[in-house]
């Protein structure tokens, strides 16, 4: 049982399971954007704000926080299809089995044909790489690879959109080069491309891109979704197919360390080289670091590689293996591959690169309290004065993440001040001090004429 | 950055029937712990309010400047920030020591930071020419012995 807002102006791929949320407060004092809120014991996630992270996937013991991707069931729809693996995907694996074995798994699992989104980042690296040296942009130039982290900016940092590298993500270009080898032979509506996922935001910038055009890239499948089975496959060796049955996906040069090191943190860094780069990983850090760069600090950096998931996209929420043993998985196989490199060089991108280029990434107006400033601005100083009043132990107990997102709740009509336990505590207290007092204003007709009392006299 | 004001607001936010947010920010001579917090913070403002993320921007990155310059150059000062529907309006003012030669300390490159600062990423001298390049109305005046005072406006279009 899936619930969203219903609002389907952004669409969103992080979804709450409402029959098996509790109702605890530990996804919204996680979330980066302050999306979740809890009403009626149950999470809702604002569309507006939510960036598809996975924060709150990976933080809710109760596996209430899901992400709706595709499965391979919807394959049947298409005649030919051809899956998009993540490098990520390899580093779920021994370094030992190599990454033709693991392509050999995707075709036994019902793909016709593999293309690696490894490919694609080659052409990003060379892309970027050209980009970079062009010297025409805003520095430091912030990659876009990352669809949370562009997100990220769209909500919280819409005065940096300018900085980001205006270029498709890997698997976009991916998906685009593996339909052109097919134009002409097989129509377009037939093929069904799919990614192989580690990531929601992946998932939601397929489904609704970030700069807005629409994505070559059929569906996601999580990687979580197909781990068990590839694995069986892969190690049972169950996974000899024909190659010369699938052709396509075999007799193509195997993607270069260059682009496989994509997966983690310091990856594309690896693969752009340019003068000065850093790299930002884990959203909270990438938040952080996004704060400096709107101040107008970070202008010595060239480029930042900026990852929404600590680690990079090893770590990312549909994932299986730890990130740090991912991580390590990763670094053999790129090592080992590298030492192969030396030997045998992997054939250079074609250059010029052919590369779309996308319009722009829009700002979106998550923060905004209203679309009149005077309105906003009182709404402001409303808020303000709500606040004063709050305890300020930002507890999460009234379902906001803080006492400053419970100001902004009631001054928005979302909330009322005796959602705060303690301030509900202070009115019951309130009035039991006044029932009391009320009890001891016995009736006239109950009083004992005291002798002491009104200078003894009575009336 | 927190999405709350708690802990480091210092100021206080009050409006009139004018419909203006005053802010007011104290600031410690080398404190570098807080340093940025006031202008995220009225960066923060800005965006709830819905003033253009370009413009929201460069109020920041002067405020910041200003910020800094309080910290790293002066024996302390504060920062009032009028926040109006057309135009934010800043001003700064510190407890000394003052700029001897204000034109001097306005160009480009012209720093008189210590190692220490220029350790920590600050004194390439664009600080002064940054802040007037970001406000539509820069005013700098100054008095050795008595301090500096700064005022940017910027109009929100
Ligand atoms: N509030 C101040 N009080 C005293 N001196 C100041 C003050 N602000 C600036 N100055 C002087 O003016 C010089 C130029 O300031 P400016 O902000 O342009 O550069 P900076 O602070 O040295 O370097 P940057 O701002 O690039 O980190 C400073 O080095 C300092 O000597
Ligand atoms: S770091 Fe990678 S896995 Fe994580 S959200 Fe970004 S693209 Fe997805
Ligand atoms: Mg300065």
């Amino acid at each position: 049982m899936l619930s969203g807002d219903g609002m389907e102006e952004y669409f969103h791929s992080v979804r709450l399971a409402a029959d098996r949320c509790k109702g605890c407060v530990n996804c919204i004092k996680r979330c980066p954007t302050e999306a979740i809120r809890i009403r009626g014991g149950k999470a809702r996630i604002m569309q507006s704000r939510c960036i598809d992270c996975g924060e709150c996937i990976r933080r809710c013991a109760n596996r209430a926080k899901t992400a709706i991707t595709d499965n391979l069931s919807d394959l049947e729809q298409y005649k030919y299809n051809i899956a998009l693996p993540a490098p990520t995907l390899y580093a779920q694996f021994s370094p030992d089995i190599e990454v033709r074995a693991i392509i050999k798994g995707l075709l036994a699992l019902g793909f016709d044909e593999v293309y690696e989104v490894a490919k694609g980042a080659e052409y990003v690296s060379a892309a970027v790489r050209e980009y970079i040296a062009q010297g025409k942009f805003e520095k430091p130039a912030i990659s876009s690879a990352c669809p949370a982290v562009v997100k990220l900016i769209q909500v919280k940092f819409p005065e940096l959109i300018d900085h980001l590298i205006p270029l498709d993500a890997p698997v976009e270009v991916a998906a685009n080069l593996a339909r052109v080898s097919h134009a002409g032979q097989i129509p377009s509506e037939d093929i069904g491309v799919w990614f192989i996922t580690p990531c929601p935001a992946k998932m939601t910038a397929v489904r609704q891109p970030l700069a807005g055009e629409a994505s070559a890239v059929t569906g996601t499948i999580s990687i979580s979704e197909i781990y068990g089975r590839l694995l069986k496959l892969i190690t049972s060796g169950a996974n000899n197919v024909e190659i010369a049955e699938k052709p396509d996906s075999l007799g193509r040069e195997e993607a270069s360390s260059e682009g496989i090191g994509w997966a983690i943190a310091g990856g594309e860094s690896a693969a752009v080289v340019p003068k000065s780069t850093m790299i930002v990983h884990e959203i909270h850090s990438v938040s952080d670091v996004l704060e400096q760069i709107a101040l107008g600090k970070l202008k010595d950096v060239e480029y930042i590689e900026a990852l929404a998931c600590s680690g990079g996209c090893i770590g990312g929420p549909l994932t299986v293996e730890n990130r740090f043993v991912a991580e390590h998985n990763m670094r053999k196989r790129l090592e080992h591959l590298q030492k192969q490199e030396e030997l045998q060089p992997p054939s250079r991108i074609p250059s010029p690169i052919a590369l779309k280029v996308t319009k722009g990434f829009e700002p979106r107006s998550g923060l905004k309290l209203d679309e009149d400033i005077v309105t906003a601005m009182k709404k402001l100083e409303l808020m303000q004065e709500t606040l004063r009043n709050l305890p300020g132990l930002d507890c999460g107990s009234c379902g906001s993440p803080s006492c400053q997102a419970l100001a902004e709740d009631i001054v928005q009509g979302a909330a009322r001040e005796a959602d705060c336990v303690f301030k509900l505590r202070e009115r019951v207290r309130d009035m039991a001090r006044e029932m009391v007092d009320l009890a001891e204003k016995l009736p006239q007709s109950m009083e004992k004429n005291d002798a002491g009392r009104e200078g003894g006299d009575g009336i | 950055m927190t999405m709350e004001y708690g802990g480091v607001w210092n100021g206080c936010l009050e409006m009139n029937s004018r419909q203006v947010i005053q802010l007011e920010f104290f600031l410690e001579a080398g404190d570098f712990s807080t340093a940025g917090e006031a202008s995220s913070q009225i960066k923060r403002i800005l965006q709830q309010i819905g003033v253009k993320a370009e413009t929201a921007r460069r109020i920041a990155i002067g405020a910041y400047e200003a910020e800094m310059n309080v910290i790293i150059h002066s024996l302390g000062g504060k920062m009032r920030v009028a926040i109006l529907p057309d135009r934010t309006d800043i001003s700064v003012e510190d407890n000394g020591p003052g700029i001897a030669d204000v034109k001097l300390a306005m160009q480009e490159g012209y720093s008189t930071a210590p190692d220490h600062i220029r350790d920590m990423g600050f004194g390439a001298g664009m600080g002064l020419p940054n802040m007037a390049r970001c406000s539509d109305e820069f005013s700098i005046t100054s008095e050795v012995g008595v301090g500096t005072k700064i005022r940017m406006v910027i109009h929100h279009p």
